[in-house]
């Protein structure tokens, strides 16, 4: 791994407004270290019944090509074009207009002309005409077009990997270009030679085989909560239990595999056990459908499908009537706007009802699938959760909202509603940097490898940058997210940019909040760390 | 800084082409039926052809899954505030959405400029792309409707009132049109920024100042007749009238070459806007990140090409972990796999 450079040097080479002398087409990417991702493990693709170029590294001279990769690379092409209109629409009407060109946080972390939505969507678009079209033959460089070389593959893994899939370009792009969805394709364009990144593939295998991630096995996943049980039994005085697999459960709740072994997103998974036993839920957790998140949306739709479709089968066999997800981003924009369309239509499931305040969740009647922050915003709007905010008054609390479910989903209110009602210290970052213009963490998509360290602190900036605004004016030391891959990474890149921050899920904060019944007196939160007035006193 | 050239002079080349070209054949060669009817009927032939070509193939493509860019609060709990433009919950709140994307390109209008100071980023507003594409899309939609009084009789009245708003400055004599210093002004703006912001001069190719210039070039022409040539207006209208009708005559009245040249311009664009990045005019009603209601989980969107995939089912999984199950006290399932072939 190589040596990341001082955060005071990092971002000192970027330039916004000054491009490079050499025309793009000219201009090639260098594989340095700490700047490309390891290309996968042809075991890997092999156990998953997957092409695979061998053992290779990116930065090889010569790719161990098949023969026929041009063929291969071209109708995959065209099969896109068919069965995607937004990937050809999207081809088509791009007018090279701009706006999009500094609103991608991998540009302005890198300076990188080829991080402009734009120019990356035109490494592609390049091709098509180059290939396709008679004009663009002709005309070549004059019309955007060139040929398909080899180099151009390199470029394509270069960049479509320093695409985080955030969506942020299309919130600005006039015609709604979302290069989320080229990078996506792009990435599937290459499976079909078996170029892919080892980082974001291995989590497919263990989710495919294991169920999750990092292929916590059932009794690991038990031991952890076990193990988390007892520190809730330690700090509230309470002994909880957590159903497993248990048949006939109202509620499936699914989360991401990390809530169940990685910090920080234990709290947040002793946040949400703290809830269900406050409130007396009727649920289960599934150590088969143990993964909410999806590698495999960061790959192929195909591989993203074949991972989730255990949640169902899993909902099914335990009979549950509907399901609750935990907090994740890029896991509720495959959701929220695949899953309906995957495993439709849902006939054994019963329009979710929150079994506590009688609230039926018209907007999920169909999908019977609910977001764990709608469900607790109407908990306590309907008074149903005694809490007491200022357990969390030794945090400064600022809101990063997540790419996928603001751009992909929508859900703004609901965890702020929360973060108000559970915190008294709550501040926004600036205006441009949330919401649905919120910025990435900067390893989003399969990219948090540390052999991409570099990247993710560039890419991370823009988000970093905000944060440390509030840091500074505002005295903020929490970054509340409700994404597992926020929890994951920020607080890397907090300690890069914004030593002093940590990271909290939302219900970590709901979980230090709650007034449980028969509990102790709490002295520390759900972190052991002293609360504010009990430190004075000791 | 260096702006990049290449592209801009070629595409200026091509324009003097495209000039020249009417400029013999009709003030040279008098070819005043090829240039006057058969041109304009090709290049409307082919605009419309060319159209209906794309929206089919756009349309052929399936849009498998619904992947709506949600811009506002979602529709979820009934006491939340939820943004009906931005994250349209209906068909009827995404037509609304829509319509100020095309109207007043509601996206572009939120366009930032971000800069680096320091080791700090700072985002502005940055709404002058925003007020130039306006004034050139809007000034080009009043000159087209102006030019309704040409090919239609009687001029229907609110191209009247259109024209008198549009003059009602009275710049100059013949009175200047508003529009016509609009689409300037919008045009200018867009082409000075491909040639001195270097971000947009890196990505700006031939077929990016092309057609710019092609509409400039259509513009000036057609200000050139009205203030300083004067051709014939009667005769113009005569004939203009005639082609709409299908009965072509070409005016004995000698007309401007200038017009011809105006004319071949024009059919240049119809030709070449169906083939090019101009499609966006149609493009934009198919983008599926706006056209789509955020309602996925209220209705079911359907992938004609979806296909089952293959996983790891629940039996396969228990099989595989039922010795570390057991010694864990997860409960093992067996009626579940007798349930799933009794299904089968």
């Amino acid at each position: 791994m190589s040596k990341l450079p001082k955060p005071e040097d990092l971002i000192k080479d970027v330039q916004l407004h000054r491009t490079p002398a050499t025309h793009w087409m000219d201009t090639k990417p260098e594989f340095k270290p700490g700047k490309f991702l390891y290309a996968v493990e042809p075991q890997v693709m092999e156990d998953l019944g997957r092409p695979h170029l061998g053992k290779w590294q990116p930065y090889e001279e010569k790719w161990p090509l098949p023969e026929d990769w041009k063929e291969r690379i071209l109708k995959a092409i065209r099969d896109r074009m068919e069965r995607f209109r937004s990937f050809k629409l999207f081809m088509d009407i791009c007018v090279r207009c701009g706006a999009c060109a500094d609103k991608c946080h991998y540009f302005l972390g890198t300076g990188d002309p080829k991080n402009m939505p734009v120019l990356r969507g035109e490494l592609i678009r390049s091709i098509i005409k180059g290939e396709f079209s008679f004009f663009g033959k002709i005309f070549g460089r004059l019309a955007g077009a060139r040929p398909l070389t080899e180099e151009v593959l390199k470029e394509w893994y270069y960049y479509f990997y320093q695409c985080t899939e955030c969506r942020r370009c299309s919130v600005f792009c006039p015609y709604g270009i979302d290069h989320a969805e080229v990078t996506m394709i792009m990435r599937e364009i290459l499976h079909e030679l078996g170029i892919a990144v080892d980082w974001a593939m291995k989590p497919v295998r263990f989710s495919h085989f294991v169920g999750n991630h990092i292929g916590l096995q059932p009794h690991t996943i038990k031991e952890n909560i076990e193990y988390l049980l007892s520190d809730i039994a330690e700090i509230t005085g309470l002994n909880i239990e957590v159903p497993i697999n248990q048949k006939g459960a109202e509620i499936l709740f699914v989360t991401p595999s990390a809530d169940f072994f990685a910090e920080p997103g234990i709290y947040t998974f002793m946040g949400y056990v703290l809830l269900f036993h406050h409130i007396g839920l009727d649920y289960t957790i599934s150590t088969y459908a143990s993964e909410g998140g999806n590698f495999g949306f960061f790959n192929t739709l195909e591989l993203a499908k074949k991972l989730h479709a255990k949640i169902y089968e899993e909902a099914k066999r335990l009979k549950v009537k509907w399901i609750i997800g935990g907090e994740c981003g890029h896991m509720w924009r495959v959701w929220h706007q695949y899953h309906n369309t995957w495993f439709g239509p849902f006939d054994y499931l019963e329009v979710p009802k929150s079994p506590i305040t009688g609230t039926v969740f018209e907007h999920a009647k169909d999908h019977k699938v609910v977001h764990i922050c709608e469900f607790t915003a109407d908990l306590i709007a309907h008074g149903k959760l005694k809490l007491d905010p200022s357990r969390n008054d030794h945090l400064i609390v600022t809101f990063h909202d997540s790419c996928n479910t603001s751009r992909g989903m929508g859900i703004f209110e609901e965890p702020r509603f929360i973060i108000k009602n559970v915190c008294n210290n709550f501040v926004e970052m600036p205006e441009n940097t949330i919401r649905e213009k919120t910025f990435c963490c900067g390893s989003g998509s399969g990219l948090n490898a540390d052999e991409y360290m570099e990247m993710r602190m560039r890419g991370g900036f823009p988000r970093a940058n905000a944060v440390e605004y509030v840091h500074k004016n505002y005295g903020v030391n929490t970054v509340a997210c409700i994404c597992a891959i926020d929890r994951a990474v920020l607080p890397t890149l907090m300690k890069y940019w914004v030593p002093g921050v940590e990271v909290a899920g939302v219900h970590e904060l709901v979980g230090n909040a709650l007034v449980m019944e028969g509990e102790k007196k709490r002295t520390t939160d759900l972190r052991y760390r002293p609360l504010k007035g009990v430190e004075e006193e000791v | 800084m260096s702006v990049r050239l290449n592209d801009f002079l070629f595409s200026i080349l091509l324009i003097a082409v495209l000039i020249v070209i009417p400029l013999l054949g009709v003030g040279v060669l008098g070819l005043k039926y090829f240039f006057g009817v058969i041109i304009p009927y090709l290049a409307l032939a082919v605009f419309i052809g060319g159209l209906i070509y794309r929206i089919v193939d756009w349309a052929r493509s399936p849009q498998p899954f619904k992947i709506t860019t949600t811009s506002g609060q979602q529709k979820s709990l009934p006491w939340i505030k939820r943004s009906r433009l931005e994250s349209p919950a209906n068909n009827l709140e995404v037509a609304l959405r829509m319509f100020f994307e095309v109207f007043f390109f509601r996206s572009l209008f939120r366009n930032l400029r971000a800069d680096l100071e320091g080791k700090r980023l700072l985002y502005g507003s940055a709404k002058w792309l925003w007020l130039g594409a306006l004034l050139f899309h809007l000034g080009f939609l009043i000159i087209i409707l102006r030019h309704l009084r040409f090919f239609v009789f009687p001029v229907p009245e609110f191209v009247n009132i259109l024209e008198k708003i549009d003059g009602f400055f009275q710049i100059g004599f013949p009175t200047l049109y508003l529009s016509d210093l609009l689409i300037l002004l919008g045009l200018a703006f867009l082409l000075l920024r491909r040639l001195f912001d270097a971000k947009i001069n890196y990505i700006s190719y031939a077929s990016d100042y092309f057609p710019l210039l092609l509409i400039i070039s259509i513009v000036v022409t057609g200000i050139l007749m009205r203030v300083a040539i004067k051709p014939d207006i009667f005769a113009i209208k005569h004939y203009a009238i005639s082609l709409a009708t299908f009965r072509p005559v070409i005016p004995e009245a000698p007309i401007s070459v200038l017009f011809y040249v105006h004319l071949f311009l024009v059919s240049s664009l119809a030709v070449y806007f169906p083939f090019s990045k101009l499609v966006h005019m149609v493009g934009i009603f198919f983008s599926p990140t706006r056209n789509l209601p955020n309602d996925n989980r209220m209705k079911r969107h359907v992938n004609p090409w979806d296909y089952p995939v293959k996983y790891t089912t629940y039996s396969e999984w228990q099989e595989k972990f039922r010795d570390v199950m057991e010694e864990a006290g997860i409960p093992i399932d067996e009626e579940w796999g007798k349930e799933i072939q009794k299904q089968a």
